[in-house]
């Protein structure tokens, strides 16, 4: 079991005034045992990050320490952390069995050792009766399986997870989900784990990590990223469909959003252009309220995705299916509480404070 | 192309038989004068193409040497055979050897003038022994190498081909198989012997056939460093046999052909599966 800390961590590659820089000085703690997810669009640099925590890559500058000891120029072997690969990096030639022993043997873990650890591992993963195949015999899910195990039985005080779920399909991606989450919660190992789906991050993370260009933009539990996103980055990448974002000029209890004007429930923070974020779901249809002409509409389930503009600008709704859904091109009044406003600067696009 | 129409499956079936004839028939035609006596083949006008019934002696007289019924010394085949096997088996070994060493050095190592190094290797490609035969001569000789397996070897050890062949298989290998083995505490060498060489194994095999027939066709090079009989390879043998005023004894003469031709045919035949996999497969 160890910490992780990131600080002032900078990737550049190559050398010289113009090396792209694809990391800007990342700090972050990960306490001993959490779990944390780094989420972002792709070329964010989460993997990059992670690579660098794995010591695939180098840090160009600042400091990465696992377990307090800083480990920039330490090899990878010798991190004390074990990797799951995106497409699971198994050795095509070796059994199961050999695949999850290799590690061992390198590090010269007495047979017997190697047997129990591997045996132990092929049991929580459901290996067993693998253990002899070759990962061409084995379908993808088991192959992710056969990943885990390569990382479990090295016993380390981290597990970094590069996109482990990605080449899995919708359902399996759900299942093995709940398994690392249980597995989690049986070894209580420090977890990095990278990904670019927002559910997985939401549903995996004890703690989350948004980057984008290279920088976090909101480190947080996911209630707190998904209630009080930091930036306007955050409130459109995580949830889905995202966070309504309207630009206009609010003025005491009024926003003037492009041809409209709408009534707040309670006063923006202050007077002058500023960007109004609401969730789909926080926006309620009601008698009175701004008026929202509707385009179409979406029909998920459970609820149904209202498109519409206001003011001209569009404007997404989230609404019980039950209801009957407005025809095109109708109006409906829709109104927000207090609580669910959202206020963001135009300019550094970051969220004001409350 | 799946299609089956009679006139179109027969005549895919002439184009094949002849072309088995025209690849088999000289074989054929080496091995009917093999079996029958030297006096048959140069008084029979045309050639008989029914196997004659002196198969036995020939062979052993192609093998083992000695005299014919003509009075002509047949040097003996086999002590010939040794020597291309030996050096065929060098040949195809050390280019092996020393193209996987290159070519791993090439792509997983970064040092300077990495690029340099990879079309210097490469360009030697243009220049095949024929081209640097009198330079190669000059330092094989001045090394004291003429007459040895080292001088027949050793110059065509050096590959191009091979070295390319395994960097573009390299290539091929995903980089996180690379990581996931710094992962697991495994160094390049460890690395090369636990994880490179097994999948290239199919490489191997492919370019051990083809390096294994280029050294035992070797005919020019070791016409140049050997002056002794006890280094010559079994071709430049069967030329021995031809030359020379008095009468040749074709019979002989094709026996030794065939048995020059058997170990070549022996190693195609056991490596066929690996062969055509390593040049066909690119699954990792």
């Amino acid at each position: 079991m160890a910490s992780i800390s990131l600080r002032q961590v900078v990737k550049r590659y190559g050398s010289g005034p113009s090396a792209p820089t694809v990391i800007h000085g990342v700090s972050a703690e990960v306490a001993d045992g959490e779990f944390i997810v780094i989420v972002g669009p792709s070329g964010c640099g989460k993997s990059t990050l992670l690579r660098m925590v794995a010591g695939l890559e180098e840090v160009s500058e600042g400091d990465i320490a696992i377990g307090g000891r800083v480990v920039n120029q330490v090899e990878p072997a010798e991190r004390d952390i074990a990797m799951v690969f995106q497409n699971y990096a198994l050795y095509p030639h070796m059994s199961v069995f050999d695949n999850m022993a290799y590690g061992l043997r390198n590090a010269r873990v007495p047979i017997a050792e190697i047997r129990t650890r591997v045996d132990k591992a092929a049991g929580i993963l459901e290996l067993g009766s693998l253990l002899d195949r070759k990962p061409r015999q084995l379908s993808g899910g088991q192959r992710q399986r056969v990943a885990m195990g390569r990382a479990i039985v090295r016993q380390p005080s981290v597990f970094l997870f590069d996109e482990p779920l990605s080449n899995l399909d919708a359902k399996l991606r759900a299942q093995t989900r709940l398994e690392i989450r249980k597995l989690h919660a049986e070894l209580g190992v420090t977890s990095l784990f990278v990904t670019h789906d927002q559910v997985e991050a939401m549903t995996l993370a004890q703690r989350m990590v948004v980057m984008n260009g290279g920088r976090i933009e909101q480190i947080g539990t996911p209630e707190e990223v998904y209630a009080r996103p930091a930036s306007t980055f955050v409130a459109s990448f995580i949830g889905s469909p995202p966070m309504n974002l309207l630009p206009g000029r609010a003025e005491g209890q009024r926003f003037t959003v492009g041809t409209a004007t709408l009534d707040l429930p309670a006063a923006a923070p202050r007077a002058g252009e500023l960007l109004l974020g609401v969730r789909p779901e926080h926006l309620q249809t009601q008698a009175q309220g701004w008026a929202l002409r509707t385009d179409m509409q979406e029909m998920l389930g459970a609820e149904r995705l209202l498109y519409g503009q206001v003011g001209g600008l569009p404007l997404i709704l989230r609404v019980d299916a039950t209801l009957a859904p407005p025809a095109p091109g109708q109006t409906v009044h829709v109104g927000v509480a207090a609580q669910h406003l959202h206020w963001f600067d135009p300019q550094t696009l970051k969220r004001i404070t409350p | 192309m799946v299609e089956h129409r009679p006139a179109l499956n027969l005549l895919s079936h002439v184009v094949l038989i002849l072309g088995v004839l025209i690849v088999a028939f000289p074989v054929y035609l080496t091995f009917v004068a093999s079996t029958q006596s030297a006096q048959d083949i140069a008084t029979a006008r045309p050639v008989s193409l029914l196997p004659g019934s002196h198969m036995l002696e020939t062979y052993k007289l192609a093998l083992l040497g000695g005299n014919t019924s003509t009075g002509s010394l047949i040097p003996a085949a086999a002590p010939m055979l040794w020597v291309s096997l030996v050096s065929a088996l060098i040949i195809a070994i050390g280019k092996i050897a020393i193209s996987l060493l290159s070519a791993f050095a090439i792509v997983y190592f970064r040092f300077p003038l990495r690029g340099l190094v990879f079309w210097s290797i490469f360009i030697t490609l243009m220049l095949p022994v024929e081209v640097r035969i009198s330079p190669t001569y000059a330092v094989v000789s001045n090394l004291g190498m003429l007459n040895t397996y080292a001088g027949l070897t050793v110059p065509l050890i050096a590959s191009a081909t091979a070295t390319f062949v395994f960097r573009q298989f390299f290539l091929t290998v995903p980089d996180e198989l690379v990581e996931a083995a710094r992962i697991d505490g495994a160094g390049p060498l460890r690395f090369f012997k636990d994880v490179l060489l097994p999948l290239s194994a199919t490489s191997i095999a492919a370019l051990f056939v083809i390096q294994f027939i280029y050294g035992w066709n070797q005919y020019l090079w070791p016409l140049l460093v050997t002056t002794s009989e006890d280094k010559y390879p079994i071709v430049m043998g069967i030329k021995r046999l031809i030359v020379g005023e008095a009468f040749v004894d074709w019979n002989v003469v094709m026996a030794t052909a065939l048995l020059a031709m058997l170990p070549p045919a022996l190693v195609v035949v056991l490596m066929q599966k690996w062969f055509v996999k390593g040049l066909v497969d690119t699954e990792k």
